[in-house]
């Protein structure tokens, strides 16, 4: 009980009540949200649930350790594949076969982390390394049988809902995101306020200050990464099961991995809450274009506008939304 | 010389056939101020390097109360007791003044709440604690160059390796941080290594002072003495003063 009560302390820090209160009447609204929502909505917000979830998976390396990845399609899509693909071929729940799945993908994780970071690429070069295990991986997939190959791995569609096999409808999938996405948001929040966090933050500043005042870089890069790739594991296993079907052009796709830096990114690298803004904004922007679009009935004008105010906002806002917003609502710096 | 708190022993170290350092030995007994002095190029970070283990020496040892330090890395030195300071300031800028501290202290500090208290005493002690929320990025160079000192600090080394503290310093803040340092020094009995061009500083702490130049020790002695040296004379202090 002790233990558990300095956890709840560590959580709640100096935040103070009105955002608690608020954090406590948001999670309502989402607890009670499909209640409300029809079909459509309901979709969106599975989306934005989604997005903020791998948003703070990715954000755990490069918000908070300071390194890019553009290859993270690669633990979603092994994490999928690898559950999809033992429920499909054995019959293994998914609850089972989330195992493997995010095991493969945090090896994936350490291996293309120690490679980067034992051998100090920094930057670009170590993007450049995360894309190639990317590229590779889907070409692998592309030619691998169990996995269905370059035609795919489907899983049946069955009727009624089975919590155990993650056969279901969207509302299933909504409360599984949320969850996910819930507990990511304090997991994240325990991260930073313990010693591993501030050395992450330490790395991301000044690499060599970090070291030279007893931070182990090399260990805590690994872990950054090896975290990273098993929770952005655990969204691939929800995505498969949430779309049942599964392809290595699309699962390990550049675009994949493009998609799940945005919400951060546009939200606020490196906090805590700009994953989930990043994706309210992004979701929300992309189905306000896709309207547009149909209304105009111009191809291709979604993506362009869609693309425009990702510019405006980088432009204007390159902290991210975030952390102005909090500007706005009186929040302290170290309160966020 | 056994009973040093720290001690090079012939340390060499050459940077793509071109040799830095040279043959150089000291020592630094526990307790004292010593000032390691030189013309710019002499190799005075290097050694300093060396020393905080960002690279090995290729000939010689390093050792601290007697073990062999050298070869280990940044990390590991950090843990055997040696705080460094860098001469071009490397703050975490994104960092809160606490936050840059509190990372110092964790090092030896069960959780974050007692690393926070001992660097909020920290910043006291350097006269930083009003500023301890603002971001490193907005400080001023002096005051950058006190938060060097007290995230070194925070680490409680028992060994403080001082590079060009000083510098950029107006004078009256040269004298502050040359109180503060031998109040330190008295007070906890803390051993510390000083790079320094500033003369007035190194005059006012040093015990004993080390001089290299062009990679090699070529003199070394009480400050008195030193300064009456003729090769020192020639290679140093003949030059105008950067102070």
């Amino acid at each position: 009980m002790r233990g558990l009560s300095k956890l709840g302390r560590r959580l709640v820090g100096d935040a103070p009540p009105r955002v608690l209160w608020s954090l406590a009447l948001l999670l309502a609204v989402l607890l009670v949200a499909p209640a409300a929502l029809g079909k459509y909505w309901l979709s969106v917000l599975i989306l934005v649930l989604y997005f903020a979830y791998v948003g703070q998976a990715w954000n755990i390396l490069m918000g908070f350790a300071g390194q890019l990845s553009l290859g993270h399609a690669l633990y979603a899509g092994l994490g999928g594949y690898i559950a999809a693909g033992l429920y499909f071929h054995y019959g293994i729940g998914p609850w089972a076969g989330l195992f493997a799945g995010v095991a493969a993908a945090a090896a994936a994780g350490a291996v293309v982390g120690f490679l980067g970071f034992r051998f100090s690429l920094a930057g670009v070069y170590f993007a450049l390394l995360t894309i190639a295990f990317s590229e590779f991986t889907r070409l692998a997939f592309d030619h691998w049988a169990w996995a269905g190959g370059s035609g795919g791995l489907f899983l049946k569609v069955g009727s009624g809902s089975d919590l155990w096999n993650l056969r279901g409808g969207a509302v299933m999938f909504y409360y599984l995101i949320l969850a996910l996405s819930v507990g990511a948001f304090v997991l994240c929040r325990l991260l930073l306020q313990s010693r591993i966090g501030q050395y992450w933050l330490a790395i991301r500043e000044d690499a060599e200050a970090a070291q030279a005042v007893g931070v182990p870089v090399l260990r805590a890069k690994m872990i950054a990464i090896v975290l990273s790739a098993a929770l952005t594991a655990l969204a691939g296993v929800w995505n498969a099961f949430y779309y049942n079907n599964l392809f290595p052009e699309t699962a390990f796709a550049m675009g994949r991995s493009i998609e799940i830096t945005l919400a951060p990114i546009i939200g606020g690298l490196g906090t805590l809450f700009g994953p989930f803004v990043g994706a309210v904004v992004l979701t929300g922007l992309g189905e306000a274009f896709t309207d547009v679009g149909e209304v105009l009935k111009v191809p291709g004008i979604k993506q362009i506008f869609y693309g425009l105010a990702l510019l405006v906002i980088v432009m204007y806002r390159p902290a991210g939304v975030w952390p102005w917003l909090a500007d706005r609502l009186g929040l302290k710096e170290r309160q966020r | 010389m056994s009973g040093a708190r720290l001690e090079l022993n012939a340390i060499g170290k050459s940077f793509r056939g071109l040799r830095a350092v040279h043959d150089v030995s000291f020592a630094v007994p526990a307790g004292t101020i010593q000032a390691l002095i030189g013309p710019n190029g002499a190799g005075k970070t290097t050694i300093f390097n060396m020393i905080a283990g960002v690279f090995a020496p290729d000939l010689g040892t390093v050792t601290l109360d007697g073990r062999v330090i050298s070869g280990l890395r940044p990390d590991r030195i950090c843990d055997a007791g040696v705080g460094r300071t860098f001469q071009l300031v490397k703050p975490f800028k994104g960092l809160s003044v606490l936050e840059n501290v509190t990372i110092g202290a964790l090092h030896r500090r069960p959780d974050l709440g007692a690393a926070r208290d001992h660097a909020a005493a920290i910043l006291s002690r350097l006269g930083l604690h009003d500023r301890r929320h603002q971001l490193a990025e907005s400080l001023t160079l002096p005051d950058r160059k006190r938060l060097e000192v007290a995230r070194a600090l925070a680490t409680d080394p028992k060994l403080l390796l001082l590079d060009e503290v000083m510098a950029g310093l107006r004078p009256t803040e040269v004298d502050v941080m040359v109180a503060f340092l031998r109040e330190l020094n008295a007070s906890t009995g803390l051993t510390i290594l000083l790079i320094e061009h500033v003369m007035r500083a190194v005059m006012a702490l040093a015990a004993h002072i080390v001089v290299v130049s062009s990679g090699e020790k070529i003199a070394e002695g009480a400050p008195q003495d030193v300064v009456r040296n003729q090769a020192v004379l020639d290679v140093y202090l003949g030059e105008p003063e950067d102070a």
